[in-house]
C-alpha cells in the first residue's frame, strides 16, 4: 500500500509529542524508523494505526484519506513491543482471531492458519498457549497473528528489543525475507542503527517529534542533513574549532562553524606511511585500546581530541609516540547550514615553489 | 555443617508449629463436628438431615446464596472494571469503600438493614403498595447475603483487570473487532478466573452468613430460616446431633467450593 503523511501534529497535553512529520511511502517497503527514545516513534506508527488521533494532519492509504477511519476499518497489522498475545488462546486460536472477526468460512481459517504456521516456523506449537513458547517464538506468533487477515500494511514497534542478540539476528533477517516474499509494505521500529541499517530500504531519523531525515540507509550515512543525524548515526567527535585543522581552514572563515568527525573519516599513522604529508596533522596517541578486531586510538592534536580505528596489520603505535593525521573529511554545521566537506589539502595539494 | 544443621531444625520447627497451629485451629474442631453429628449413629445422622425442616433450611439458603452470588457477579464484575478502567473524583474513596463490608460487624449490617427497608421506611412503604414485603421475606436475607459478600469478585477481578495490557485490547481492534467482541473474546476471558473464584468465595461466604441475616430473615421455620439460624435454632433446643449434621453438610459444600477456587486459580496460574 502507498502510505502518504502530511503535516502530522500530536500533542500529549503541553508536549508536542509530533511535529510536522511528511513522508510518502511507496508500496512494497520496509521503512525503519529509527531515533532516541522518546522522539515519537511508537506516536507516530499509533496514529498510522487508527491508535491514536493526531491533532492535524492527513493520512492517506492508497490515495484515500483514512484519518477518520477507526484502526478497525485501516487494513494494517500491528505488531506491539511486548507481543500483546491472547493469552487464554493458543497459538492458532490467536491466528484465527482476525480471521474469524472478519467472519472467513471456517475452511479458509483453518488453511490460512497451516500457511502461517508453515511460514513462521511454528509448525508443531499449534496448540500451545503464549506462556509456553519462547520469546522469539511469540514475536513469530504475533507476526503471524498479523499477517492473518492479509493487511494491507504492516507495522511493527520494536518487534525484535525484547530477544537476546543472537536470536535478534537471525529473526531480523528472517522478517526481512519474509517482508520480500510477501511484498507488503512495512515501518518497524527501533532504537538499533544497526538493525536499521541492515533490513531497512529507508530509514526516517526521528527526534523530538520531527522528521530529521528519510533516505536509504547509505545516504543517510553519506549525506547526513542536520547535524543530530550526523552526530545519531555511527560514532562522531564533535570539533568545536574545526577552522584550527589542516585541510578545514574554510571553515574558519565563517564564525560558529563547528565540525563532527566519525572514526573512519580519520587516519592515523607514522610519517612514512602518508605520501601527502602537507594534509596531515601532528598529534600524539593519548590513548590506545584493543578492541578485538582493531585499534581504538586517540589522537591529541593541540586541544583537539580525535578518534579513529587502526587496523591490526599495521605497526603498533604506542601512548605518547607522534603521530601523523589525516583526515579525509568532516561533517560541518552552523545555524544555518550544514553540509559535508573534503579535506581540500587533500584534494588539491599546495602548489609546488621552486 | 553446624549451620545447615541448625537452619534444617529451624525449618522444622517452624513447619511442625504451623502444621500443629492448624490442626489444632482448624482439623481438629471439624473432625469434631463430623464426629458429633455421627455420634448418634448413621441413622440417627440420615433422619437428622432428612428432616424436613432442615432440609428445607439448606434449600432455601442455597437457592438464595446463589442468587446473591449472580448479582454480585454482574455487579461486582461491572464496579471492578469502573474503578480500574475509568478516572473520575472520588474513585479513590469509593475503592477503598468496596472493603466496607468485611470491616463492619454483620449485626450493624443487619440493623441497617432493619432500618432501611423495614416496614415503617420509605423503601418498606412503597414494596408494601407494589404488594409485596422485603423485610423479614426472601428479599431481606438476599440483601443481606450481597451486601457482605460484596467484596469479593471486585476484589478478585481488580488485580487482573490491572495486569491487563491495553496493547492486548489494541491488537484486537487492529485486527478487526470491534468493541463489544472485544470484550467478549478478549477481555472476559482474561477476567473470568477472577469472577469465578470471587463467585465461589462469596457464594460459600452467603451459604455461612449468620448475623447480618438473622436480625432481617424473620426465621420462620420452613419459609425464611436459613441454615446458619437452624442450626443455631438446634443449640437453643438442645439438639447437638441435628445441628452438627446440617453442619455437615454446609461444611462438605464449602470445601468442595474452596478446592474449586484453588483448582480454578491453579490452572490460571499454572498457564
Ligand atoms: N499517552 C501519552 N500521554 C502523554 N505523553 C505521551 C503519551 N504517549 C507518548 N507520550 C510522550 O510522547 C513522547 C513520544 O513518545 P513515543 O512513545 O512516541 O516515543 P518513542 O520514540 O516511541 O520512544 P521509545 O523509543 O522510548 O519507545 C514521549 O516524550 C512520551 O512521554
Ligand atoms: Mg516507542
Amino acid at each position: 500500500m502507498h502510505v502518504e503523511v502530511r503535516g502530522l501534529n500530536k500533542k500529549f497535553g503541553e508536549f508536542q509529542a509530533v511535529k510536522d512529520v511528511e513522508f510518502s511511502i511507496e508500496k512494497g517497503q520496509l521503512i525503519g524508523l529509527l531515533g532516541p527514545s522518546g522522539g515519537g516513534k511508537t506516536s507516530i506508527l499509533r496514529m498510522l494505526a487508527g491508535l491514536e488521533t493526531p491533532d492535524t494532519g492527513d493520512i492517506v492509504f492508497h490515495g484515500k484519506r483514512v484519518n477518520d477511519l477507526p484502526p478497525q476499518e485501516r487494513g494494517i497489522g500491528f505488531v506491539f513491543q511486548n507481543y500483546a498475545l491472547f493469552k487464554h488462546m493458543t497459538v492458532s486460536e490467536n491466528i484465527a482471531f482476525g480471521l474469524e472477526v472478519k467472519k472467513w468460512p471456517k475452511a479458509r481459517i483453518k488453511e490460512r492458519i497451516a500457511e502461517l504456521v508453515e511460514l513462521t516456523g511454528l509448525s508443531g506449537f499449534e496448540k500451545r498457549y503464549p506462556h509456553q513458547l519462547s520469546g522469539g517464538q511469540r514475536q513469530r506468533v504475533a507476526f503471524a497473528r498479523a499477517l492473518a487477515p492479509e493487511p494491507q500494511l504492516l507495522l511493527l514497534d520494536e518487534p525484535f528489543a525484547a530477544i537476546d542478540a543472537k536470536i535478534r539476528h537471525e529473526l531480523r533477517s528472517w522478517l526481512r525475507e519474509m517482508i520480500d516474499r510477501l511484498g507488503i509494505t512495512s515501518i518497524f521500529v527501533t532504537h538499533d542503527q544497526d538493525e536499521a541499517i541492515e533490513v531497512a530500504d529507508q530509514i526516517m531519523i526521528i527526534n523530538k517529534g520531527r522528521l530529521e531525515q528519510k533516505g536509504t540507509p547509505w545516504e543517510i550515512y553519506k549525506d547526513p542533513q542536520t547535524p543530530f543525524v550526523a552526530s545519531f548515526i555511527g560514532e562522531s567527535t564533535l570539533i568545536e574549532d574545526i577552522g584550527k585543522l589542516r585541510g578545514f581552514a574554510d571553515a574558519a572563515a565563517m564564525p560558529g562553524t563547528k565540525g563532527l568527525i566519525r572514526p573512519e573519516y580519520v587516519e592515523v599513522g607514522k610519517e612514512n606511511e602518508f605520501t601527502l604529508l602537507s594534509a596531515t596533522e601532528t598529534g600524539r596517541v593519548s590513548h590506545i585500546h584493543f578492541r578485538g578486531s582493531e585499534w581504538l586510538v586517540e589522537i591529541q592534536i593541540g586541544d583537539i581530541k580525535l578518534v579513529t580505528y587502526r587496523s591490526l596489520e599495521k605497526p603498533v603505535l604506542q601512548l605518547g609516540d607522534e603521530v601523523h593525521v589525516l583526515v579525509h573529511r568532516a561533517y560541518l554545521f552552523n545555524d544555518n547550514d550544514s553540509w559535508v566537506t573534503e579535506n581540500k589539502l587533500k584534494v588539491d595539494p599546495l602548489p609546488v615553489h621552486i | 555443617m553446624t549451620n545447615m544443621l541448625q537452619s534444617r531444625w529451624w525449618s522444622w520447627g517452624f513447619r511442625s508449629t504451623v502444621m500443629l497451629y492448624f490442626v489444632i485451629l482448624i482439623v481438629l474442631p471439624i473432625l469434631g463436628i463430623y464426629g458429633q453429628s455421627l455420634s448418634d449413629g448413621w441413622p440417627k445422622f440420615v433422619s437428622n438431615l432428612t428432616e424436613p425442616l432442615a432440609w428445607k433450611a439448606v434449600m432455601l439458603t442455597v437457592k438464595l446464596a446463589l442468587i446473591a452470588t449472580v448479582i454480585n457477579v454482574l455487579i461486582g464484575t461491572m464496579a471492578g472494571w469502573v474503578l480500574i478502567r475509568y478516572r473520575f473524583p472520588g474513585r479513590q474513596l469509593l475503592n477503598s469503600l468496596v472493603d466496607l463490608p468485611f470491616a463492619l460487624p454483620t449485626a450493624v449490617v443487619g440493623l441497617m438493614i432493619m432500618l432501611l427497608l423495614g416496614p415503617r421506611s420509605e423503601v418498606g412503604q412503597w414494596a408494601d403498595s407494589l404488594g409485596f414485603a422485603i423485610l423479614f421475606h426472601e428479599p431481606a436475607i438476599v440483601i443481606a447475603m450481597i451486601f457482605v459478600t460484596f467484596p469479593f469478585v471486585i476484589r478478585a477481578v481488580q488485580p487482573l483487570l490491572e495486569e491487563m495490557d491495553a496493547s492486548e485490547e489494541e491488537a484486537a481492534y487492529t485486527m478487526g473487532a470491534s468493541k463489544a467482541k472485544t470484550f467478549f473474546r478478549v477481555i472476559l476471558p482474561a477476567m473470568m478466573p477472577g469472577i469465578l473464584s470471587g463467585a465461589m468465595l462469596a457464594f460459600s461466604r452467603a451459604l455461612a452468613e449468620f448475623g447480618a441475616v438473622v436480625l432481617v430473615a424473620g426465621n420462620i421455620p420452613g419459609r425464611t430460616l436459613v441454615a446458619s439460624v437452624y442450626i443455631f435454632g438446634q443449640i437453643e433446643s438442645d439438639n447437638p446431633a441435628g445441628a452438627a449434621a446440617v453442619s455437615v453438610l454446609l461444611l462438605t459444600l464449602s470445601f468442595v467450593i474452596l478446592w474449586l477456587v484453588s483448582y480454578v486459580q491453579a490452572r490460571r496460574t499454572g498457564r
